[in-house]
């Protein structure tokens, strides 16, 4: 449904942020993107919902298509009518609208009245907490619940193709938690997701195949539950140190320290 | 005691038409990130169009096509220069938009010359008393207008999704993007609306008491500018209790400066401007500008 081709996107004609990725997002699956600051898991999110120019990106080679489209030139409303939705990174809800408002404005893409109709009914069954604050600022509500608002929103515009930026940053485990069961019940209403990570445990739990970025490449790709136990993706995003004990790791750590304060 | 009702009354009027002018700045400010100076050239505009039209037209039809003429321009304005301008810090783009207006005014000038003309209002000059308390009839007129405005304005703002999508793309338009709200659309149709409001406010401002349409009307329209930025420029409420406390100062300082003698003559004039120093000294973001909102 989606495929990215080779693509290659640089800041200011300068910084190459991805350098010739290629990905894919098959009908009804949840895909991981994994990856360190800077590996350009947002930059690749801005290209496909069509936000780059807003941050002096360009894509300078290779093509992000969504069923029949080239989305690489469109804007991002006429993106988000052809269904491919993003939740913003740090989740960026309307904090001066109400809940309800902002639930509103995240349908303002969609011009079908009973899709629209048939989105707040799916949205509220998800979250009823956004139902009963419907009337209250959203700025007011806690980070997990600004969170929901978030995807809620996204869901408004019934997308075929949700694009979420690190849904679990700066939330309490528990509440990660939650989010990977709503991304898994998403998917299973039939909506295609990619998510974007750095909580590795939460993105490969939910996802059916993954990606690892490292500095703009595709470094790791496969099956998310064979990635999982291999022992790069251990190593770097799940914290599991082999057979290094915890001694080991501190030396090794200051050992980069050092290296850095010589180079 | 009938004076300081008097000078209230006539201050609120005042102030409504202010109110107007300021709520379009306010929304301008909000959609495009602009602090827009094109406002006081927009609004002889359309005082101009309506006194030259008014003869061979008549008088409602001329009002109208006087508010169609300044909307346009203000659409114009917006697609022709703003738009294409648009990530531009707002340092150029204000400068920018001095750059239309003394364009615009420049032209306008010359056609008007040293002229006052005159804009035929049915309701004329003349005075009504209320209870003792006396205000010309186009101020009352105005007063009713720019209410009846205000409130659809607010209704709207509140309400509608042109509403919801402004205030949602004012908050923060990358967000607004991912919606599919389009920002070019919420951003013309702003400075469609701030030209309508600034065309009722120039039809009110050039009658009684004022002569006519001259030059001068550009100055009385700046002082809107000072009732925008003290109520805060992010704030519609905050246009709203702006403009009506300019209109009032003005009204009270021009209506007592025999005991304000000490200030010299004209000090009318001058208050909107001291009313707002004052103010952004105690509060630097206005009265209702943005404080932050948010729970982290």
């Amino acid at each position: 449904m989606l495929s990215i081709d080779s693509l290659r996107v640089t800041y200011g004609g300068a910084v190459e942020a991805v350098r010739g990725v290629s990905m894919e997002v098959r009908d009804g699956s949840v895909v991981a993107v994994l990856g360190s600051n800077g590996a350009g898991k947002s930059t690749l999110l801005r290209t496909i919902s069509g936000t780059l120019r807003l941050h002096r990106g360009r894509v300078d080679e290779g093509t992000v298509r969504f069923e029949d489209t080239d989305l690489t030139r469109r804007d991002a409303g006429q993106i988000v009518r052809r269904g491919v939705v993003q939740v913003p990174e740090g989740r960026r809800i309307f904090g001066r609208l109400t809940v309800e408002e902002n639930l509103r404005a995240g349908g303002m893409g969609n011009r079908d009245r009973a899709a629209k109709a048939r989105a707040v009914t799916r949205v509220h069954d998800l979250f009823p907490v956004l139902r009963e604050r419907a009337g209250q600022r959203a700025g007011l509500l806690s980070g997990g619940e600004q969170q929901m608002l978030a995807i809620g929103r996204a869901l408004m515009a019934s997308p075929k193709l949700l694009l979420l930026d690190e849904p679990s940053l700066g939330l309490a485990p528990r509440v990660i938690g939650q989010i990977g069961e709503v991304v898994a019940e998403i998917n299973r209403q039939g909506t295609a997701v990619l998510l974007v990570e750095q909580n590795a445990t939460m993105a490969l739990g939910v996802a059916d195949h993954a990606y690892v970025l490292d500095v703009g490449r595709v470094s790791l790709a496969g099956d998310a539950r064979e990635l999982a136990q291999t022992d790069e993706v251990q190593r770097l995003y799940l914290g599991h140190t082999g057979e290094a004990g915890p001694a080991q790791r501190t030396e090794q750590a200051s050992r980069r320290t050092l290296s850095r304060w010589t180079a | 005691m009938t004076q300081f009702l008097s000078l209230l009354l006539n201050g609120i009027s005042l102030g409504a038409i202010y109110a107007l002018i300021a709520l379009g700045f306010v929304i301008i400010f909000k959609a495009s990130e602009v602090v827009s100076f094109t406002h006081g050239s927009l609004l002889l505009l359309g005082a101009y169009t309506m006194a030259r039209l008014a003869d061979p037209i008549g008088f409602l039809p001329a009002v109208l096509v006087g508010i169609v003429v300044t909307a346009l321009a203000a659409f114009l304005i917006e697609r022709l220069v703003i738009n294409r301008l648009r990530g531009a810090p707002v340092i150029s783009l204000a400068i920018v938009t001095i750059g239309v207006d003394i364009i615009l005014l420049t032209e306008l000038i010359r056609r008007i010359g040293p002229d006052i003309l005159n804009v035929p209002h049915p309701w004329g000059g003349d005075s009504v008393r209320i209870g003792g308390v006396g205000i010309s009839e186009n101020r009352l007129i105005a007063m009713g207008v720019a209410g009846v405005l205000i409130i659809a304005f607010f209704v709207a703002f509140k309400y509608s999704s042109w509403g919801v999508a402004m205030r949602a793309s004012a908050e923060d338009g990358e967000a607004a993007a991912l919606m599919g709200i389009r920002q070019g659309r919420v951003s013309a149709l702003a400075w469609i609306v701030a030209g309508v409001l600034a065309a009722v406010a120039a039809l009110f401002l050039v009658g009684a008491p004022t002569p006519g349409v001259s030059a001068a009307a550009y100055t009385v329209a700046l002082r809107a500018f000072p009732a925008a930025i003290l109520g805060g420029l992010d704030s519609t409420g905050g246009a709203l209790v702006g403009g009506l406390l300019i209109g009032i100062t003005e009204a009270m300082a021009a209506g007592y400066q025999d005991q304000l003698s000490f200030l010299g003559r004209g000090f009318g004039e001058v208050a909107p401007y001291v009313v707002m120093i004052i103010v952004l000294l105690v509060r630097p973001s206005g009265l209702f500008g943005t404080k932050e909102l948010t729970r982290v």
